[in-house]
């Protein structure tokens, strides 16, 4: 079973070892089409004995019934589960990765980042089965205790910078709002972001200020990054706007993996391990990623054999470092398929960030019910450490060293000059311009988070946005 | 002069500009590791000066101290074939290739000693893996095209004594082992090779450091190396090598501790140092190519990482220097248990099991069982361990077979 989870026999990544109440999930709504009803398959017993899946040994395999599905793992689970056994481990995977970490308590209210990618359209489903669960739970508990979590979702709208036709930017938007709103019987609300929201109300100056901010990096990669950020910061104003409690993001192992190699080779290896854990609540509303043990090629198969509608747009295949790792990565994947695994697990081995788990809610009574609910494996960390400080670009704590450098310019004003000061080395060098005088054009261009961050960093506190 | 300057600047339109360190002379080459524009002269300069501070700074020697530099084999030659290729430096010029790497070091090391008044007593130290066609054949083909081998920064490999007047030792895996490269490679064929090579080497570059009786080992790694062993400890998991492998000193709490005083130097730059020293000495003979790869190993494993670490290179420079920076600043837990260290019961050498893996390996070898120890098969160690549980399981051993084995 650990095995069929990771495709690895030694992956130890938390995966969903107890298939025990997986038969409980398999309760979903949608049918497997492709799949042959129980007693067809048993009637090909004999012929196809090699083409029964591993865990059920009943049905036939994935890569017997549905090959484009199953194409997409090449060699991995299509060959070796049949549809319902990979779909309740894939969902064995989130559902552990949610549980054990604290991720969703019965009171929060949950906002899936959605790009219209596989991953996040598989984080989507897999959230709203859960929510559907709990609905079911609730109706049928006599007390009420534990209501059920909201769900929102959430698509960051970069046309701004990357060019799309407004008429395919609409017809991806429509599309989306189609999928959320098919995920009944919990409604959800759907919000559009534009990132020039980070700016101001007025989205046409916005639009402006972000363009000269973003060309002004001359670094492709910097830029892509730097949007990156952008893109953070513009889910955590709508999520902390609307109320939501959890941010949901729908980060893979692949692109957990991709964005191992691509830290090392920024010299990131300090706040790397900050951006690897399933839980990261540095940020004003808590991050989480409980699709962090499942591949894409896992993800991209559930997608295909559930049909479920992904929409592709503003998906610009990524440049500079980042579009290098990619595809060395995916080579390596190639070569060995639990290579992604063993990188996000060596990267996993790395000490996690104080702030890498659940925050304790002041509030203790109103989660009182659910607390005897959740599985807590909550790391243990020192509470003694002094708080961290942080980039306030990309939002990484900064090591001592670049901390040193800092101290100088501590007292100071905050202006253009001091304002590299405060970053750390990566951003430095790639994101910020090199002459003096571009310098002030990026600063004047910065939106207002960033500069309060760089404001309320003097003593090391990242509270701006509670 | 003309053709030496089309060979050092590709860009003769750069007219009036002049080096962007001194700002006197014109620029003759762009670094590899800044890309700034800058003179030969400079470049000698900051080439040198750099590794003087990475020596002062880490504290690597103390006056007096014996040292041996290790003559590693030659890595990464096809590269330098490809960056020759590219100045479009014609096939006219030999380059003792296969000694770069240690030949800079000897000869860095020796200047700044000299230089700076480190005190240091230097020795060269190499290891003869008995490869047929890979040192011999070097060394002919310098004969035939009579170089003066002393001026181009090269050393006799058979000689006692060699350039700079540095004592030389040579070990042969012959000598200490009784196999030559040749030998074994006829038995366990081209596939596992590398593991006997290695693990011999290793072995071999102490014992001869202990001939010696020297204080310390400096080995001619640099940056390019490190930072691929970064990657290569993360695609493999391997926490604790990760957590050691960007140390600048090794083996502290060994007998010889090793040192890498190239950590952060360029292997571009490495490569194309002698060969500034060559134009200035040997402009006008008449040289020729050759490249001397392991011939066993054309291209071994870390050639995936190696490839991964030029295109980073040319897309961003720095980012060597990024990687290094990232594997010092990894935070690694120190309680991560760390295997113990004993002594091998037949050789003495340090070993975390019963016997070293070059024992393990011999022993495989003269028993006529090549395969023992490669993979998991089981060879004492594996019967140790076996007893070891049966006796009594509260002794903590490394479960891990010799790591260098994996991948």
């Amino acid at each position: 079973m650990k095995d069929m989870a990771c495709s690895s026999g030694s992956c130890e990544s938390g995966c969903y070892k107890d298939n025990s109440d997986a038969g409980a999930e398999e309760e979903n709504q949608q049918s497997f089409k492709n799949e042959p009803p129980n007693g067809v398959a048993t009637g090909n017993n004999g012929v196809n004995r090699h083409n029964l899946c591993i865990k059920c040994k009943s049905n036939e395999t994935i890569a017997a019934t549905n090959p484009t599905a199953a194409a997409f793992a090449a060699g991995g689970d299509g060959g070796r589960f049949c549809a319902e056994c990979f779909r309740s481990n894939l969902f064995g995977k989130f559902k552990f990765a949610v549980t054990s970490n604290a991720m969703i308590s019965p009171s929060d209210k949950v906002l899936v980042a959605f790009s219209g990618g596989t991953s996040s359209r598989v984080a989507l489903q897999f959230v709203h089965e859960m929510q559907c669960k709990a609905q079911k739970n609730f109706d049928a508990s006599r007390d009420r205790s534990l209501p059920v979590f909201g769900v929102g979702v959430a698509f960051v709208d970069e046309s701004a910078v990357y060019p799309v036709s407004s008429q395919q930017l609409d017809d991806a938007i429509e599309d989306m709002k189609l999928i959320v709103s098919n995920l009944t019987p919990k409604r959800k609300v759907f919000h559009v972001i534009p990132t020039a929201s980070i700016y101001s109300s007025d989205l046409g100056e916005g639009k402006d200020r972000l363009r000269e901010l973003v060309n002004a990096v001359s670094d492709v990669t910097g830029k892509e990054d730097l949007m990156l950020y952008l893109r953070m910061l513009s889910l955590q104003k709508i999520a902390l706007e609307n109320g939501y409690t959890k941010l949901l993001l729908g980060s893979c192992t692949s692109r957990i993996a991709c964005h191992v190699i691509t830290a090392t080779v920024k010299g990131q290896g300090y706040s790397l391990a900050a951006d690897i854990q399933y839980v990261d609540s540095r940020w004003g509303v808590p991050v989480v990623l409980p699709l962090r043990d499942c591949l894409t090629q896992e993800l991209s198969m559930l997608c295909c054999l559930d049909s479920l509608k992904t929409v592709e747009v503003l998906d610009t295949p990524r440049s500079g470092i980042n579009g290098l790792v990619s595809s060395f990565v995916k080579l390596l994947q190639e070569e060995n398929a639990s290579r992604e695994c063993t990188i996000v697990r060596t990267a996993g081995k790395l000490t996690p960030f104080d702030f890498n788990r659940m925050p304790v809610s002041g509030d203790l009574s109103c989660n009182l019910a659910s607390l005897r609910r959740q599985k807590k494996y909550n790391l243990k960390l020192n509470e003694l450490l002094p708080p961290e400080s942080f980039c306030p670009i990309c939002n990484s704590p900064l090591s001592k060293s670049n901390l040193l450098s800092l101290n100088d310019v501590e007292n100071g004003q905050l202006s253009a000059e001091t304002f590299g000061a405060k970053c750390c080395l990566s951003c430095l060098f790639q994101i910020l311009p090199k002459e003096r005088s571009s310098v002030e054009h990026f600063y004047s261009f910065l939106p207002q988070p960033i500069i309060a961050q760089a404001k309320n960093d003097n003593h090391c506190n990242r509270r701006w946005l509670r | 002069m003309e053709e030496e300057a089309g060979v050092v600047k590709p860009k003769k339109n750069g007219g009036g500009r002049l080096c962007s360190l001194c700002n006197q002379r014109r620029p003759a080459l762009k670094r590899p590791k800044t890309l700034e524009q800058i003179c030969k002269e400079c470049f000698y300069t900051v080439f040198e000066e750099e590794i003087h501070r990475v020596i002062v700074d880490n504290q690597l020697f103390k006056p007096g101290e014996r040292i041996a530099i290790g003559a590693s084999g030659g890595k990464g030659f096809i590269y330098l074939l490809l960056w020759f290729s590219y100045r479009r430096i014609s096939n006219e010029l030999l380059v003792y290739l296969n000694l770069v790497d240690s030949t800079v070091l000897a000869y860095v090391m020796s200047e700044l000693n000299r230089r700076h008044n480190y005190g240091l007593d230097l020795f060269l130290l190499s290891v003869d893996e008995g490869i047929t066609g890979y040192r011999d054949d070097s060394l002919e083909t310098v004969k035939r095209n009579e170089i003066q081998a002393s001026e181009l920064g090269q050393m006799s490999m058979k000689g006692s004594r060699s350039m700079y007047g540095l004592p030389l030792k040579v070990v042969s895996y012959k000598d200490l082992y009784g196999w030559t490269m040749d030998e074994i490679v006829k038995i366990i064929g081209l596939k596992n090779n590398c593991t006997f090579c290695g693990v011999f080497r290793r072995q071999a570059l102490d014992r001869g450091a202990a001939l010696l009786k020297v204080d310390k080992l400096v080995t001619g790694h640099n940056a390019d190396d490190i930072a691929e062993t970064v990657l290569l400890n993360i695609l493999r998991g391997d926490i604790a090598r990760l957590s050691r492998c960007t140390s600048i000193t090794t083996g502290e709490e060994g007998p010889i501790p090793r040192c890498k005083p190239f950590k952060y130097t360029y292997e571009k730059e490495i490569v194309i140092y002698p060969c500034h020293l060559l134009f200035t000495y040997a402009y006008f003979k008449r040289l020729d190519y050759f490249s001397t790869e392991c011939i066993y190993s054309p291209n071994a494993y870390r050639g995936f990482a190696r490839e991964f670490i030029k295109d980073l290179e040319r897309l961003r420079p720095r980012a060597i220097l990024d990687i290094i920076k990232s594997g010092e600043d990894f935070r690694i837990s120190t309680s991560t248990k760390m295997p113990e260290q004993g002594t091998c019961e037949r050789c003495g050498y340090i070993s975390s099991q019963k016997w070293c893996k070059a024992c393990v390996l011999l022993d495989g070898l003269n028993r006529g069982l090549p395969k023992l120890g490669i993979g998991r098969s089981r060879g004492p160690n594996g019967d140790r361990q076996r007893e070891m549980k049966e006796s009594n399981g509260t002794r903590n051993i490394q479960s891990k077979q010799c790591g260098t084995l994996d991948f």
